[in-house]
């Protein structure tokens, strides 16, 4: 393991988010009309990028706790926080056509808008940082169950689990692609 | 571009009737590079922890540093150089090399599904992405991580945080798109 605050790993940064930006683009998720159409229901490429993505990334990661490899890195489940955050985020997600990430990729393949909403991401990360004492004594304090899974609410095994992800993600593309369902 | 795709405003990548293989590839390309930064330097994908940094950067340009350290949020996350915002620069920079390398970097004002809704106007396209990003990126703050450092992340682990996100979001945003687009 190579730690992420040396000069390899500051490196290693660049090359890892140069291959998501990569990945990003020919998926073709930093484009607004993708996503808008998503949400639309008209185009379900988002879901088969996250959806795959998590699958493959899950098992994958499992793997490699198990043989030693890797740690886990499992957040705090603030239960308000998400909920309301979540919620807000879909509703800036429709109105700007992209998450942070896809932005900034978005803005690497020329989106003039995505350039302006960065403008507007910075100016809601700076009316956050401005919140954040409020938020986090009224907010986010309020229901936090701590770093759990799905493993630990419903007491399935995570292979369980992730095999039953598969299975549906299996299902799902499968009805997707012979429905036509638009890309 | 037929008609039809123009009108779901999707470029074709495919003829109609042949899978489109690129979001199942992007999805096993995000989820290796997963595993791939899970074990090398044990640091999940994730962008607006950086992002806030930036912000915090940015913010220290207009009220002096002495103001942004003084806030909370940015005590704890000051602006530097470091993996995470590095990994941004490299989100753009594989993204642009993605599009220049496809001959599908194109300056883009108002996309094709905005348009349709709302016309023309760069200016109307612009109000709300920049309106569209700052609620996008408080509501990832407020959530802990946004669809890459929450969904993609915490939900390949199959954190409760993920996943709740996840469903948060993908409601809220059906329903806004419904409203906004008006299907």
């Amino acid at each position: 393991m190579i730690s992420n605050a040396t000069p390899p790993g500051l490196f290693l940064a660049v090359v890892f988010g140069a291959a998501f930006g990569w990945l990003l683009h020919r998926g073709r998720v930093t484009d607004y009309n993708v996503i808008v159409n998503q949400f639309r229901l008209k185009d379900f490429t988002v879901l088969k990028v996250m959806l795959t993505a998590i699958v493959v990334g899950g098992l994958g990661v499992l793997l490699f706790v198990h043989l030693g490899l890797a740690k886990w890195h499992v957040r705090d489940a603030n239960m308000l926080g998400v909920l309301i955050g979540g919620g807000l985020f879909g509703v800036g997600m429709v109105l700007y056509g992209y998450c942070p990430g896809t932005a900034i990729a978005a803005v690497g393949t020329g989106s003039l808008h995505a350039l302006v909403g960065v403008l507007g991401m910075i100016g809601g990360a700076i009316l956050y940082a401005y919140s954040f004492d409020w938020v986090r004594g009224n907010i986010l304090s309020v229901w936090n169950l701590g770093k759990v899974t799905l493993s630990d609410i419903t007491g399935i095994p995570p292979l369980l689990i992730y095999l039953g992800l598969a299975a549906v993600a299996i299902v799902l593309f499968v009805i997707l692609e012979k429905r036509g369902s638009g890309r | 571009m037929s008609t039809h795709a123009a009108r779901a405003g999707v470029s074709a990548a495919a003829p109609t009737g042949r899978i489109d293989w690129s979001p199942y590839m992007a999805g096993i390309g995000i989820g290796i590079l997963s595993w791939i930064v899970f074990v090398v330097v044990a640091t999940p994908i994730g962008v607006t922890t950086a992002a806030s940094q930036v912000a915090g950067g940015v913010a220290g340009l207009f009220i002096g540093q002495e103001a942004v350290q003084a806030n909370p949020y940015w005590a704890r996350n000051p602006f530097r150089l470091d993996y995470g915002t590095l990994f941004l620069v490299g989100t753009f920079v594989g993204a642009l090399a993605s599009a220049l390398a496809s001959g599908r970097f194109r300056i883009e004002s108002v996309p094709t599904v905005w348009a349709e809704r709302f016309g023309p106007s760069a200016a109307a396209r612009y109000a709300a992405a920049f309106v569209g990003g700052a609620i996008v990126m408080y509501g990832a703050r407020m959530a802990g991580g946004c669809t890459s450092g929450n969904g993609i992340s915490q939900g390949l682990q199959l954190a409760v945080v993920g996943w709740t996100f996840l469903a948060a979001m993908f409601a809220s945003g059906l329903a806004s798109a419904a409203i906004v687009f008006r299907r």
